[in-house]
């Protein structure tokens, strides 16, 4: 990307002016990210900067909207803060059952996902699988049709069989739309494997079994884990199909935070998105790293 | 291959043979069929999986576009006991062609099923279906219906007393039309068209036309989108194509994080940012750009709706870009420059050529994604900003219109899946990237 010693002036002015251009760019990407989690420790119930934020008084900021996620729901949150009221608002408050709801929701699709998706994925990548493209296409669609359009499909399927205000339907539609992502990325793992790893296993008198966990499944196990982590982050931000089969009181956050958006925005919905941002760079980071050892242990790495 | 089994078969009668004494052929077909079966078992049960929770809900919905049953048969809410109604006027509709009069031994048919109807307390569900095909008929079915018990020969007499819209010849067109199960008039409302009291199929006029407009808005504010998103893609991708791998990880990272960041939290900080007493415009009064009266409206409106979708799907333009131009060989354009090339013109005609895969695969994606959008312009769209999607939602949630709700997601599923076979063949899905 360095600017060649023979560059004449009109070249050079371009390609600061590009570099600007790219900086721009990246601040278009990440400032709307980044500008709420100051916003979400405003001390008034605006949205925007007040002048003693912007001048770094510390009355200008506070933690109030965080601790409305707590008390929002509670029985009694004046009480003192003591054991039974933390008790009480482990029970009770909205924002904490709706976290719950999603992770419960959130760790079973993405278990479902994962296995069914892993299996799936060895034997796409054999290429003796018949009709592959085809299964292919129809095993990723749920990631291309319109989330709309496979909600309001759920809520005639479910209606009838009764799935509707379960968990498992709701269980079941989220695995559906994880799976693809552990497909992608499972399969793309399993470009780079050596299958001639596999049948010295075997030639060594290892059945399909020991091999597949002794061999295929540690190469493979970054793959499924960026998978799974896709998945259950599409389950966790995942809202359309929650409001159209959920049951009312099967609040998840992704719903809580649509209601408030929706009703009336207060400064409480920038505190869980901050929080959420947080989470994010914790997966990301996470699934960087894996994608890092998976190169490493196949040799890619690019040092 | 064949010339092993020419020669063998000169010597041996049966051919080549496996150590067992079958023939090579067959117990390679065996074991070829067997290698089949194995991976196929393996998909199998996710096969199984997907057609249970996505292909037959499709499914369910794609009758459902076709189908209204609720001039038809009643369900008890509480039971789901399903009665059949309307019979002795359906009956009256098979032995009657087409626009004739109805007669008194019509409106005796309407009067026994209107006795029914109140029984089961149905007659709001019949209103409501009728009214999908003639407008402002709801009333007289509930109305009729409680004053049914009284009604006494002549019906014909008694039921225009009671109404006298009752005769209305596009009434009993929509009734008619409604006693069929399976109905393609749901897919005509979904493109502006209506049948007239004739059967034929018209345009409805244009002031009432909603769905063709809608149809046409999303398209454009997709391809509107896709544009930006290629404009604003293609820089980026190409210096994280062009700086050493240390730094390009780094620089990806930048746009890896919104790709991971919840939907509705990208979506709520372009609402702090664009409102009108939001982050922008409080920058763009101190910095003396507008007048504190002249605060520019950005969300809430078709401008909300691109600028935020716009943030939200540039990562997929990015990422199949990047992929396409990292391993463009610089040579290429140095060799250009050095045959006397002006740097626009190596670019031109040497390094875009190169990329034309990555901005295919990038603004395809991007466009599928964008037609079934549903979540950011029904939060930052205004009403001028509304997509299809949208309004398949209203039509699910509000007006409770599910048939005409599942025609339109069938048309825009219809769409989709074009696109998404044209994706296929030129790209290939194997080739869809995450990070």
């Amino acid at each position: 990307m360095a600017l060649p010693t023979h560059a004449d002036t009109l070249e050079r002015v371009w390609h600061y002016t590009y570099l600007v251009i790219c900086a721009l760019i990246f601040l278009f990407l990440i400032a709307p990210i980044i500008i709420i989690i100051p916003l979400s420790f405003n001390s008034e119930p605006y949205f925007t900067f007040t002048e003693k934020m912007l001048s770094f008084d510390p009355t200008g900021y506070s933690m109030r909207w965080y601790d409305t996620l707590l008390t929002l729901g509670m029985s009694n949150p004046e009480a003192p803060r003591d054991t039974s009221w933390w008790a009480d608002a482990w029970a009770n408050a909205t924002w904490i059952r709706a976290a719950k709801n999603s992770v419960i929701i959130g760790f079973f699709s993405t278990i479902l996902a994962t296995a069914l998706g892993t299996l799936a994925a060895l034997g796409l990548s054999r290429p003796e699988m018949p009709f592959r493209r085809t299964v292919m296409a129809v095993l990723i669609s749920p990631m291309i049709v319109p989330i709309i359009i496979t909600a309001t499909g759920l809520f005639f399927f479910y209606s009838k069989t009764g799935l509707a205000g379960s968990y498992v339907g709701i269980i079941m539609a989220h695995a559906t739309l994880g799976i693809p992502f552990v497909i992608i990325t499972v399969t793309a793992t399993l470009v780079g494997f050596d299958h001639s790893l596999s049948r010295a296993a075997a030639s060594l008198g290892a059945n399909p079994t020991t091999s597949f966990f002794k061999i295929t499944m540690p190469l493979i196990l970054p793959g499924v884990v960026s998978g799974a982590l896709f998945a259950f982050v599409t389950s966790f931000d995942e809202v359309v199909v929650v409001l159209f089969v959920a049951a009312h009181d099967q609040q998840t956050i992704p719903r809580q935070m649509w209601a408030g958006i929706r009703e009336q925005i207060s400064p409480a919905i920038l505190a869980v998105a901050t929080i959420l941002v947080i989470v994010s760079i914790g997966l990301l980071t996470a699934v960087e790293l894996l994608r890092r050892r998976s190169e490493k242990m196949r040799g890619l790495s690019p040092g | 291959m064949a010339d092993m089994t020419a020669t063998s078969s000169g010597a041996a009668p049966q051919g080549l043979q496996t150590a067992d004494g079958r023939p090579l052929k067959a117990a390679l077909a065996a074991s070829q069929a067997r290698a089949k079966r194995r991976a196929f078992y393996l998909v199998a049960p996710l096969l199984a999986f997907i057609l249970l929770t996505f292909v037959l809900p499709i499914g369910q919905l794609l009758t459902r576009s076709v189908s209204d049953p609720r001039f038809i048969e009643n369900v008890d809410r509480s039971t789901g006991e399903v009665t059949p109604i309307m019979t002795g006027l359906r009956a009256w509709f098979k032995a009657n062609a087409p626009g004739t009069e109805p007669d008194e031994a019509a409106y005796a048919a309407l009067a026994q099923d209107l006795v029914l109807l109140a029984e089961l307390r149905g007659q709001g569900d019949v209103g409501t279906r009728i009214n999908y095909e003639a407008p402002g008929t709801r009333s007289l079915f509930t109305k009729t219906a409680r004053k049914a018990d009284d009604l006494e020969a002549p019906f014909k007499e008694a039921i225009l007393d009671v109404d006298k819209d009752w005769a209305d010849p596009v009434l009993w067109q929509a009734m008619r039309d409604a006693s069929s199960r399976y109905t393609l008039n749901f897919y005509l409302a979904a493109l502006d068209m209506t049948r007239d009291t004739d059967g034929n199929i018209v345009n409805v006029p244009e002031d009432r036309q909603v769905y063709l407009l809608l149809f046409k808005r999303t398209a454009i504010l997709s391809v509107l989108i896709t544009f930006t998103t290629l404009v604003l893609g293609f820089p980026v991708a190409y210096l994280l194509a062009n700086l050493p791998l240390r730094y390009s990880n780094l620089l990806m990272i930048l746009v890896l994080l919104p790709f991971w960041t919840s939907l509705l939290v990208r979506t709520t900080s372009w609402m702090v940012l664009l409102q009108s007493q939001g982050v922008i415009n409080d920058l763009l009064v101190w910095a003396g750009i507008i007048g504190d009266d002249g605060r520019i409206q950005m969300i809430y409106n078709q401008m909300g709706t691109v600028i935020a979708m716009t943030h939200i799907l540039l990562p997929f333009t990015v990422l199949p870009l990047y992929s396409v131009m990292r391993p463009i060989k610089p040579s290429y354009v140095r060799a250009a420059r050095s045959l006397g090339a002006t740097s626009w013109t190596a670019f031109r005609r040497v390094y875009l050529p190169q990329t034309v895969p990555g901005i295919g695969a990038g603004a395809l994606l991007v466009f599928i994604l964008a037609v079934g959008y549903y979540i950011t312009p029904a939060l930052v769209g205004g009403s001028s900003g509304q997509l299809i999607s949208n309004l398949i939602a209203f039509h699910m949630q509000n007006s409770l219109n599910w048939s005409l709700a599942a025609a339109l997601a069938s048309l825009l599923l219809a769409g989709v899946l074009v696109l998404y076979w044209l994706y296929d063949r030129l790209v290939g899905i194997d080739n869809l990237k995450l990070g």
